[in-house]
Order: C-alpha cells, then sequence, then structure tokens
C-alpha cells in the first residue's frame, strides 16, 4: 500500500496565473464547471469540457501525472458505475450484444461513456482546484463565499479553521501512519493478505496508536495555537487579502460561458 | 535595570486529583530581567516546563502569583496582553505549524492581533529573516527539516513581536544539525534583537550559552546564577539527576585526584587552556 501516493488536498506551489486566481473566482469557476458537466447531453460539450480542463492543466503547470494520480484511489467507482450503467440502461433498438441475461444496449455504451468521463472529469476539475491554491487561500475563499451565512448564525469561521487544519494535518498523519505500519511490520503484522475480515482486523494495531497520536496532537496544537492569540473570528486580520482583479472577473465570466457554450452544444444532437 | 518582565511570588501549582493533588511547582520565587538569556534547567518532572507554560497563561497558579510584565495572569482581561508580550515555542515543531505554507504560517499570529496585512507583511518578513527561513516562505512546511520547521515555528511567534520568548525543549526532537540551527537562532535573538529568551531544557551544553542558569527539582529552585557557578556545584547537581558539561566532570575529576584546577570551564577551548597550564607548571603525574 503507498499511502504517499493519496494525494487528496495537496497543493503544488507556482506562479501560474491559474495559482494567481482570487480563490473565490476559483471556486465560482469549479462551481460552474460541475454545473457545466451535469449539463452536458452530446460529445461535443464533453469534448469542450475534457479541452478546457486540459487547458487548464497545461496552463497551471502541474501536469497531468498529479491528475492522473490524484484519480487512483476512485478507479473502482468510476469502473463500477461504467458497468452498472453499461449493463442497466436499456434502449429502444435491439441490444448490440445479448449474452444469457447480458445486454448491452447502443445507449448504454453511451451512457457508460459519459457516466465514466464525468466523474472523471469532476474529480480532475476538484482536484486541480486544491492543486493550485493553497489550502488557507481555499478556505479563505470559502469562508468569504458562505459569510453571509454568519448572519443565520452558521459557524463559518469555525468551519473553515477546522478545514484548513485538517488539510494541514494530512500529509502530517499520512506519514505517521507509513511509520506505525513499519513499526508494526518489523513486529510481524501482515497488512497486505487474508480476507477482507483479516485485513480489516490487522488495521486495528494501526489505528489505534494513529488515533492517540493525533489527539495528542489536535492537544498540543490546540495549545499553540492559544498562545499565539487565537480567539476565534473575530477582529481577526489576514494576511492575503481577497481582492478581485480583473482575471478573476475573467474567469467567473469564464465559468458562466462555459455552461452557456454546453447548453447550446447540447442542441447539436445526443450524440 | 528595568522592571523585571516575568516575576513569580511564591509560585503554586498542582494537578487535581482524586485522593490528593498532585504537587509541581512548590513555592518559586523567580525574577528575569527583560533583555537577559536565561536556561532553566531540571530533569523530568521537575516542573520547568509547568512553570513554563505558567509565562503565558496556558496555566494559572493553584497558589501564589505570576507576572508578565506587571500584568498579573489570573486576570482574564489581561490574557492577550501576556500572550502578545510572552511568546511560546514548544518541543514538536509538527504541532506547533498550522498552516501549509511557511509565510502562511508565520502570520497567524499577528492575524489573531488584528494586524493590518500590510504590517503583517513586514512582520512576516522580518521574522523570517531573522530565523534564515526567508528564501523558505512559500514552501510546505512539512518537507522541511526539523530544524527548519523549529525555525519557523520560532519565527511565527516572532511575529507577534514579543518581548520575550519561552521556548520548552525547543531542540528535544531534532538531530544535531537541527539542535546547532536552533541555538544559533535563540542566540541570535537574544544578542541582536533584544529579545528575552527564556530557554527550557535538560541539555548541559544548551543551558552553558544562557547568560544566567536556573536548576530546578522538584517544583522549586535549587540553583540560580551564571552557568560557570552552577556548574561548579558538581555533587548537588548529580544528587538530583543532573549530569554537568563534560568539561566540568573532566577538571571535577582531577580535582578530587588532589589537583588544583578551577571548576568553571564551560567551553573545550577553555578546558584545553587549564589542562594546558596545569601540564605546563609541571605538576607530578597523577
Amino acid at each position: 500500500m503507498a499511502l504517499k501516493d493519496i494525494t487528496l488536498g495537496q497543493y503544488f506551489p507556482g506562479n501560474t496565473i491559474l495559482h494567481r486566481l482570487d480563490p473565490r473566482a476559483k471556486i465560482l469557476l469549479v462551481v460552474f464547471y460541475i454545473v457545466a458537466l451535469f449539463l452536458a447531453k452530446n460529445a461535443f460539450g464533453y469534448l469542450l469540457l475534457a479541452a478546457f480542463l486540459t487547458a487548464a492543466v497545461l496552463i497551471s503547470k502541474v501536469g497531468f501525472k498529479a491528475v492522473i494520480r490524484g484519480m487512483r484511489p476512485i478507479v473502482f467507482i468510476v469502473i463500477f458505475t461504467g458497468v452498472l450503467n453499461l449493463l442497466y440502461t436499456t434502449g429502444a433498438g435491439e441490444p448490440l450484444v445479448s449474452i444469457g441475461f447480458v445486454r448491452i444496449y447502443r445507449e448504454g455504451i453511451r451512457t457508460a461513456i459519459f457516466m465514466v468521463l464525468r466523474i472523471m472529469l469532476l474529480i480532475s476539475c476538484t482536484f486541480m482546484l486544491t492543486y493550485t491554491t493553497s489550502p488557507i487561500r481555499l478556505t479563505d475563499g470559502l469562508e468569504s463565499l458562505l459569510g453571509p451565512l454568519k448572519k443565520l448564525h452558521v459557524p463559518i469561521h469555525e468551519l473553515a479553521m477546522m478545514m484548513s487544519i485538517a488539510l494541514r494535518f494530512i500529509p502530517t498523519l499520512i506519514e505517521e501512519t507509513d511509520k506505525i505500519m513499519s513499526a508494526q511490520r518489523a513486529r510481524g503484522a501482515d497488512f497486505d493478505s487474508g480476507g477482507l475480515i483479516d485485513r480489516a482486523k490487522a488495521l486495528i494495531p494501526l489505528l489505534v496508536p494513529l488515533f492517540i497520536s493525533a489527539f495528542r496532537r489536535a492537544d498540543e496544537l490546540a495549545v499553540a495555537m492559544e498562545c499565539r492569540c487565537y480567539h476565534g473570528g473575530e477582529g481577526r486580520t489576514k494576511l492575503m487579502q481577497l481582492k478581485y482583479a480583473l482575471p478573476d472577473y475573467g474567469a467567473i465570466v469564464l465559468g458562466a460561458g462555459l455552461c452557456a457554450a454546453v447548453l447550446l452544444l447540447n442542441r447539436f444532437g445526443t450524440l | 535595570m528595568s522592571d523585571p518582565i516575568i516575576k513569580t511570588e511564591d509560585l503554586h501549582f498542582s494537578y487535581p486529583a482524586e485522593d490528593k493533588p498532585k504537587v509541581v511547582l512548590d513555592g518559586v520565587d523567580l525574577s528575569i530581567e527583560a533583555g537577559s538569556f536565561v536556561a532553566i534547567l531540571g530533569h523530568n518532572g521537575s516542573g520547568k516546563s509547568t512553570l513554563a507554560k505558567h509565562m503565558n497563561a496556558i496555566l494559572l497558579p493553584s497558589g501564589g502569583k505570576m507576572y508578565v510584565s506587571g500584568m498579573d495572569t489570573a486576570n482574564e482581561a489581561n490574557l492577550l496582553n501576556i500572550r502578545r508580550t510572552v511568546g511560546m515555542v514548544f518541543q514538536n515543531p509538527d504541532n506547533q505549524i498550522v498552516a501549509n505554507v511557511v509565510e502562511e504560517d508565520c502570520a497567524f499570529g499577528p492575524e489573531n492581533l488584528g494586524v493590518p496585512p500590510d504590517e503583517i507583511r513586514r512582520r512576516v518578513d522580518q521574522a523570517l529573516k531573522s530565523v534564515g527561513m526567508y528564501e523558505y516562505r512559500e514552501h510546505a512546511p512539512h518537507l522541511l527539516s526539523g530544524g527548519q520547521k523549529q525555525r519557523i515555528a520560532i519565527a511565527g511567534v516572532l511575529a507577534m513581536r514579543p518581548r520575550c520568548v519561552v521556548l520548552d525543549e525547543p531542540t528535544a526532537m531534532l538531530d544535531p544539525i537541527g539542535r546547532k540551527e536552533v541555538m544559533e537562532t535563540i542566540q541570535k535573538l537574544n544578542a541582536e534583537n533584544g529579545v528575552t529568551v527564556i530557554l527550557i531544557t535538560h541539555h548541559m551544553d544548551e543551558a552553558a550559552q544562557a547568560g544566567r542558569l536556573v536548576v530546578m527539582s522538584k517544583g522549586t529552585i535549587i540553583a540560580d546564577g551564571p552557568p560557570r557557578e552552577v556548574f561548579q556545584h558538581v555533587e548537588e547537581l548529580r544528587a538530583v539527576g543532573l549530569t554537568v558539561p563534560e568539561t566540568v566532570s573532566l577538571l571535577w575529576e582531577l580535582r578530587q585526584e588532589g589537583l588544583d584546577v578551577p571548576l568553571d570551564a564551560l567551553s573545550d577551548e577553555e578546558c584545553t587552556q587549564v589542562l594546558f597550564h596545569l601540564l605546563k607548571a609541571g605538576t607530578p603525574a597523577v
């Protein structure tokens, strides 16, 4: 098991236009992109969205490797969805393949391909957001976008803080998990063989120390934060001020344009 | 000299327990001048970390008083001012870094204080420069070495512009290179920035670098003075489970053999000098 390969929520520092965009603009762009993904009904729409994402990956210099690596944990879900859609979509015409109870229709293939594409694009576009935005900027952006909810007594600042700390500790905890695994392996623990139940049982000696250490870390971090005068969101300022600039408006307009373009492309047939 | 920045009066602290409370601090009277470099030395469980945690009101005294720059830590209205005056650096750098980017972590303190953004920027740059981590300001902390992470933790505290920094065993989890980096940073902080430094440690060689050494055992102060003087009490220190620097230890052994040598050679060079003079004087072979 290669824990280091999990890249969820990891930031690739850089100085491209995608990195510099205001996080709020980027979040809105991603939201528009996701809406567009669900609006797309034919190959043209998907082609446009795939091309858009490809361009984003190229501009950001993050590299396709990182995007593909991020996809690894969801391979199973993607295949599962693809197969289910392939088998359970019924179409109007004759089935293309009919072996026993397996009937594959033309529509099935189409839906399966679109669903797989949709999930992959969905995951990659959110990954692009976290790859190009530092978690703190990301949470700043969310905090600012969700700001109006504070009036309804939703603890937005606290949620944003929790999220950014969770993101901050992911690599630390992964490193620790690796260490504990090695330590338990050295004492003869076996994580890689046996059935599902055996494997789940093998995880107990891993999870117990991990949890204990996570609680200890949380305690120490809380003290350290208090020492640095943390006292909630009230009266807090920010090093990174969020300011919309021209490219940010551009990104939002682009996002809206993407949705419009997909709607337009939907008119050109259903393939 | 000016008013003491840290002053305790008969400080007591005990953790509540079911049968009888566990006494950790048992009457500590300590006064630390602004601008000094004080090391607090003690064995595990001597109460040195507990004392440190009183210095910025993480813990409050069960008895006696603790004043930071004249402010009583027991008064909650002083809390932010106390924490702004006394910054705290802990043992494990991983557990005190809040952000995913070095400069954003460094900005956390001033952000909490409500400092205007351009002023935060200035403070962050200055703090990172003074610990020699400015080039790393856009790095992710988890990719740095232990010594570098600890220097970032120090910069994070410095950005709040404290008058005093308390470091609770900052080198305990570091390798020798990291320890050296951190100790150099601490010395520079005190000498160049004039920040009062209180270093909690159980390393003799680190304690020897301070201007004043306070030795704690079982919740009380058992020795207080310049390191040269304190380390002369070899037997008392050993009695409470502490060792002395190796140079002092060597000279002490020689003295036990009846040689007339001073005990206050803390560095290797000083010790060499003493031995050189001893041999030159032609003392009979031991």
